[in-house]
């Protein structure tokens, strides 16, 4: 099976829930300076506070349409089901929970994996959906990222991810931390075959997915004053009971301490991919 | 010595041990106690016995944690020869909760690396509790790198509740340090062992443990976060730490059927803290054998077959 045909299953899938990602009613506030926000105008600005210029949080889908040319891309490895390996259950049986965050988002799972085109050049590509359980990583996020990275492979196209997520997913406890060491394994296959690997962080990302697949890129990106670090702040507060700085942890402060390549605002985040690619990409 | 520590669990056992110190001072004198004493042992052994046949999960994860626990230099003094240590990171510094070096098991030379909790207040606050800072990972990341540049096996002791979660390793980049160890691992040309001898906690175990062959101690515990992290994260209640515990499935036995590893090491009748001797024994022989299955299969064969093994897991 090539990739071509593998993709057949699920074309037809693209961008046509687009538009319920947008928050209910026209009118919404600013998260950072409380500003009222008009929808429509807040579309046109992908999402950024017209007066603070605060990047708010965007879904999955939301970011491919403004990512992929024309809003158009191929979903993958969209079938891939959670299970419940450890039959886990909190206050919640886990499944539960997996039933509630696909009802509240629409997707089915925490990562959304699409292949389409960038300025013409073909491209594969991961996005995480934070409102699906945090973009906690279990299974199947895993999975649907290692099926992105080895399509990529089979495609020989670049792959790009944009991750936003709360971490490993605590309801499959190993089976989750393992996802670390698998998309890590991934990459470097994806390296060994000379395509790149580019990071795009946005806020937050904390834990295993710091830990893992978002700090791997050849190429790390941030969005402006995203929150990214492996020990969450109130951790660090409690562990060393100091006062942190504000920007603590903030792209600036990754920034300084070589730890990205760069901080890209959102409206220029496509332009700044497409002329990378076009120096190290085949 | 060092003061016996028992556990919550133990309590009867203690009781025993009480009893049996007491009669030690007074037989001294009067030898007819002897036969009591011999009495009280066989009955401590029998109730040691019985307890640890019976134990949950949270029992589990206090062994795992018993501070007179068997740790990384233990294994190295009793297991084997020759060990050279070597020390930092060659960046920044040198990170004491991760012992790394050449040694000799048997005749064959291995590069081992793992982490240390310490025994004793100074050295618990010297190795920093086993909780590495990035520095400790780019030591052990350097020393992996060297195995494979003179082709020795690399065997890792896994034993942290987790990375630091401090200021300066967030400044030098604990997630980048992880991730690229990770990324290593998968493909570094040369043998991988991991034993995970008593806690593995999180991402900061993980960054030692990604290889050929995964064993774990029959009471060591491997999972995502501490029960403590969990309860609080899932439950929102840092008391709900036990519940999180039978949750999470952490125990040798959990995650062998979960096939998240490959052997399970026993340990010696009331836990591998009563007897070095025993314990160190049996991960010798799991060593060995590992060692030697593993030079069986070429290394090309071995790489896809780790590669397989860890794109497996959850599939």
């Amino acid at each position: 099976m090539n990739w071509l045909t593998r993709l057949i299953p699920s074309i037809g899938k693209s961008s046509s829930k687009s538009k319920s990602k947008i928050p209910d009613g026209v009118w919404t506030s600013c998260p950072s300076c409380e500003s009222a926000l008009y929808q429509p105008e807040l579309q046109k600005t992908l999402y950024v506070c017209p007066k603070c210029d605060h990047h708010l949080r965007i879904g999955a889908r939301t970011r491919f349409n403004i990512f992929f040319d024309n809003g158009n891309f191929t979903e993958i490895a969209s079938n891939v089901e959670t299970g419940d390996p450890l039959g886990f259950k909190d206050v919640k049986a886990y499944p539960v929970r997996i039933k509630e965050a696909k009802k509240n988002t629409g997707e089915s799972e925490a990562l959304l994996v699409g292949f389409g085109k960038l300025d013409g050049r073909l491209v594969t590509a991961a996005a995480f959906e934070f409102k699906f359980m945090g973009g906690s990583m279990g299974s199947v996020v895993g999975e649907k990222f290692v099926q992105g990275i080895e399509q990529a492979i089979e495609s020989k196209t670049p792959f790009i991810c944009f991750s936003t997520s709360g971490g490993a997913r605590m309801q499959e406890s190993m089976v989750s931390l393992m996802q670390m060491a698998k998309t890590s394994a991934a990459i470097q296959k994806l390296k060994s075959n000379k395509l790149p690997y580019i990071s795009v962080m946005v806020d937050p990302i904390f834990g295993g997915v710091s830990a893992s697949l978002a700090m791997l890129g050849d190429i790390n990106i941030a969005e402006p004053k995203a929150f990214v670090g492996f020990a969450g702040r109130r951790v660090i507060e409690q562990t060393v009971r100091v006062e942190l700085p504000e920007d603590f942890q903030k792209s600036e402060f990754l920034l300084e301490h070589g730890a990205i390549d760069m901080i890209v605002h959102r409206s220029e985040i496509r332009s700044k991919i497409i002329g990378i690619l076009d120096k190290i990409s085949k | 010595m060092i003061k016996r520590h028992f556990l919550e669990f133990e309590k009867p056992l203690e009781e025993i041990a009480d009893k049996i110190d007491a009669l030690e001072i007074v037989s001294k004198d009067n030898p007819e106690l002897r036969s009591q004493i011999d009495k009280l042992q066989s009955e401590f052994e029998e109730r040691t016995k019985k307890i640890y046949s019976n134990l949950n999960r949270w029992n589990k994860v206090l062994i795992s944690r018993h501070p007179q626990r068997p740790h990384t230099s233990d294994y190295i003094e009793n297991i084997f020869s020759n060990f050279d240590e070597l020390h930092g990171d060659r960046q920044f510094g040198d990170d004491p909760s991760i012992i790394g070096g050449l040694a000799k098991i048997d005749d064959i030379p291995v590069m081992i690396i793992g982490h240390e909790k310490g025994k004793g207040t100074d050295e618990k606050v010297k190795r920093n509790f086993g909780m590495p800072q990035p520095e400790g990972y780019r030591k052990a990341k350097r020393l992996m790198k060297m195995a494979e540049q003179f082709e020795l096996p690399i065997i890792t002791f896994v034993d942290t509740s987790g990375a630091y979660p401090g200021i300066e390793g967030e400044e030098r980049g604990q997630s980048e340090a992880i991730a690229s160890n990770l990324a290593l691992m998968s493909q570094l040309k040369t043998r991988i062992i991991i034993v995970v001898t008593g806690e593995g906690g999180s991402g900061g175990a993980l960054a030692l443990g990604v290889g050929d062959h995964v064993t774990m101690l029959e009471h060591a515990i491997y999972s995502v976060a501490s029960p403590e992290a969990c309860a609080s994260i899932v439950w929102r209640s840092s008391e709900k730490a036990e519940e999180a515990a039978e949750a999470m499935k952490l125990t040798a036995k959990d995650l062998i059927k979960l096939n998240i590893i490959d052997e399970i090491i026993e340990e010696p009748t009331g836990g591998a803290h009563r007897n070095y001797k025993t314990i160190s024994q049996n991960v010798r022989q799991s060593l060995l054998s590992n060692i030697e299955n593993l030079n069986k299969i070429p290394l090309e064969r071995l790489l896809e077959r780790r590669y397989l093994r860890l794109t497996e897991v959850g599939k």
